[in-house]
């Protein structure tokens, strides 16, 4: 490139002239106003919702949010209703906002621990058919949720039967138990996408390191606790964070395994409720919506680098 | 049915917390119970004898998540296309009937109008507005908060944008004040306020509107990190050679960063065919807006009509496999160019 770019110093010259340089601040404050007007898009609808949740619910349906500035009332009555309200058309969100994180958390935990374990066999242990059991984790990437769910929902409520034999009886979950086959489904889901990205990190680790270890008579556990664990962190937090987000935000998931009662399911359920049956009810709209979003945004911001290295490494999931 | 409006006092908030512990136990239980046996694994793990080759090792490590794969989704996948071949209620074997359903009856045929118009509309307007605003906020200021800004929504669920969205869609009748700001926006112009979700095809478009809002900083993130590997020597001669802003980005930034723009296209494509919250959410899938997706859920779900909602899920897989086979082998020349 620094063949080509020396002659080309002498035409650089032309671009200092003083209409080329009109020409560029021009097109340089066209850039700022596409910047700002797409920043501005971007922002002004949660901004509006934000701003709507803490007004007064008469407000909320009688005016835009943008006349707050000419009348500023603001009050905490929606967070109180929407969160702690006992009455049924009232949110209850606090109830869905614990079964949230009791979904979320093990969801989280269990696929990101198997994964580590799988994707360790499969970047370092040698043994037949271990190139064909990853090209099949891999390919599972392509089954999209929606052909698992009618199966796997029948598998928990009916249980297994072949040739007229029950193999497996039904689970029968009821009340907190439902959150078990909430988190078997996420666990499920989550492990073609987890363990292919552990794998991309950990087969890229020194081999040598792994084969010092094992001279000096390192089990495979112990190799996987203390070397290549540590090594991976990174990936799996930005692992950890998708999957966090993935569950968070599920709807779909949640619908047909937690059910959409106050007793397990997540907020999203009960947001999608709201929306449906109460969807002219903004003052609790805009108050839950927000309570359903701060918790993601508060994880999404303190944790953006990991979650930005793993969309580059390829973590995408549908 | 109106609920009835009460002003909440502070008697009604006695919420219980007591009742919720019974959840929370379960969450105990349940990570206890886990650890336990991630605890039993890694003793087996240090028990077995190591060799050289290490199947028993494989099997302790690998038997968790392949057990897990297979009984949610392998056999689940399998049922499905077999159901894909039955009645409602799975009761007897109808052939191709589902299949021919989706591909003749109007109102299974809207929806694959909608998912083709969503999967042909989503990618190509959020990569040109990623790829716009990662050029214009390249090298400025204020670029780390403005990437951030746009890239927030992909934090938020979509069902939160999908509120977030109708509440900027929200209609009031011409005489009264607007409180969506889109409705203002047309009042200030002189014109009459629409119900924007209830007129089919349009409304359509202003649901895509939420997912490019969505995505839109996902492909902003991808595309600024290929802008930035662009080598320096290539933007510098261009720069000499006296190009424009817009010959710059037409001659230089885009060919260089085609692989990422071909990955945001196809993640982007992928994540419409699947697509289920925004509509759910916003319409239901009424005034002919439903999507593959949320048709399969209600067909299969809410109807009762099984074999329809697999034949949809089976289809779903069709369109979806050729895309990520397609991203694999971009993957592949990608790593070994």
């Amino acid at each position: 490139m620094t063949t080509i770019a020396t002659p080309l110093t002498q035409t650089g010259a032309h671009a200092h002239t003083p209409s080329a340089r009109v020409r560029r601040r021009l097109t340089s404050h066209g850039a700022s106003l596409i910047a700002i007007v797409i920043a501005l898009l971007w922002t002004t609808p949660t901004f509006g919702l934000f701003l709507s949740s803490f007004r007064p619910e008469d407000q909320i349906k009688q005016t835009g949010w943008w006349t707050f500035f000419a009348d500023p009332q603001l009050t905490l009555e929606n967070y109180q209703s929407v969160l702690f309200g006992t009455s049924s058309s009232s949110g209850q969100m606090a109830s869905f906002l614990i079964n949230s994180l009791v979904i979320t958390i093990p969801s989280v935990l269990f696929p990101v621990a198997l994964a580590v374990f799988a994707a360790y066999a499969l970047s370092w242990l040698d043994f037949r058919g271990r190139d064909w059991i990853y090209i099949g984790i891999f390919a599972l990437q392509v089954v999209p949720l929606q052909m698992a769910l009618v199966p796997l929902l029948s598998f928990f409520s009916q249980g297994v039967e072949l040739f007229g034999v029950t193999v497996l009886p039904a689970w029968d979950l009821e009340g907190p138990a439902r959150f078990i086959q909430v988190w078997f489904a996420h666990t499920c889901f989550a492990l073609p996408l987890g363990v292919f990205l552990l794998h991309n990190f950990m087969s890229e680790l020194p081999g040598s390191l792994i084969e010092a270890a094992r001279v000096d008579g390192a089990t495979h556990g112990k190799i996987l606790r203390t070397i290549v664990f540590p090594l991976v962190v990174p990936a799996i937090a930005a692992l950890g964070i998708f999957q966090f987000l993935w569950v968070w935000n599920d709807l779909l998931v949640a619908l047909i395994f937690a059910g959409g009662t106050a007793d397990s399911a997540p907020m999203t359920v009960r947001l999608a409720q709201m929306a449906g049956t109460r969807g002219n009810e903004w003052q609790r709209l805009t108050a839950g919506a927000f309570v359903s979003i701060i918790v993601p945004l508060i994880v999404f911001l303190s944790a953006q680098r990991y979650f930005v290295r793993g969309l580059l490494a390829g973590g995408i999931k549908g | 049915m109106p609920a009835p409006r009460e002003t909440p006092h502070l008697m009604d908030l006695n919420f219980d917390f007591a009742a919720e512990s019974p959840k929370l136990v379960q969450l105990l239980l349940g990570v206890v119970a886990f650890c336990a046996f991630i605890g039993l694994m890694l003793l087996l793990l240090d028990r077995a004898p190591m060799r050289q080759k290490a199947r028993l090792h494989a099997f302790i490590l690998l038997a968790p998540a392949l057990i897990l794969l297979g009984i949610g989704l392998v056999i689940p996948g399998i049922r499905t296309t077999l159901l894909s071949f039955m009645n409602g209620d799975s009761s007897s074997w109808v052939g191709l009937e589902n299949y021919s359903w989706m591909f003749t009856q109007p109102e299974a045929l809207t929806v694959l109008r909608n998912t083709l118009i969503w999967v042909l509309l989503v990618p190509l307007l959020v990569t040109a507005i990623g790829l716009v605003y990662a050029v214009v906020v390249d090298n400025t200021r204020f670029e780390a908060l403005a990437k951030s800004l746009v890239f927030l929504p992909m934090a938020i669920s979509f069902v939160g944008a999908g509120i977030i969205w109708r509440f900027v869609y929200a209609y009031r009748p011409e005489e009264s004040d607007q409180i969506g700001l889109l409705n203002q926006i047309v009042v200030l112009f002189g014109g009459t306020p629409q119900q924007w979700l209830l007129d089919p095809p349009i409304n359509t478009l202003f649901l895509i509107i939420v997912m490019v809002w969505i995505q839109a900083g996902f492909a902003t993130v991808v595309l600024s990190a290929a802008i930035k590997s662009i080598p320096s020597e290539i933007v510098e001669a261009a720069r000499l050679d006296g190009a424009t802003p817009v010959q710059m980005f037409f001659r230089v930034t885009i060919p260089a960063i085609r692989p990422a723009v071909i990955v945001v296209l196809v993640t982007q494509s992928i994540g419409t065919l699947k697509l289920f919250d925004i509509v759910r959410t916003m319409t239901g899938g009424q005034f002919d807006t439903s999507v593959i997706a949320n048709e399969m859920y209600n067909q299969a779900f809410r109807y009762g009509e099984t074999g329809k909602g697999a034949a949809l899920a089976v289809f779903l897989f069709v369109l979806v496999t050729p895309i990520v086979v397609y991203q694999v082998r971009n993957l592949r020349q990608n790593r070994q160019a």
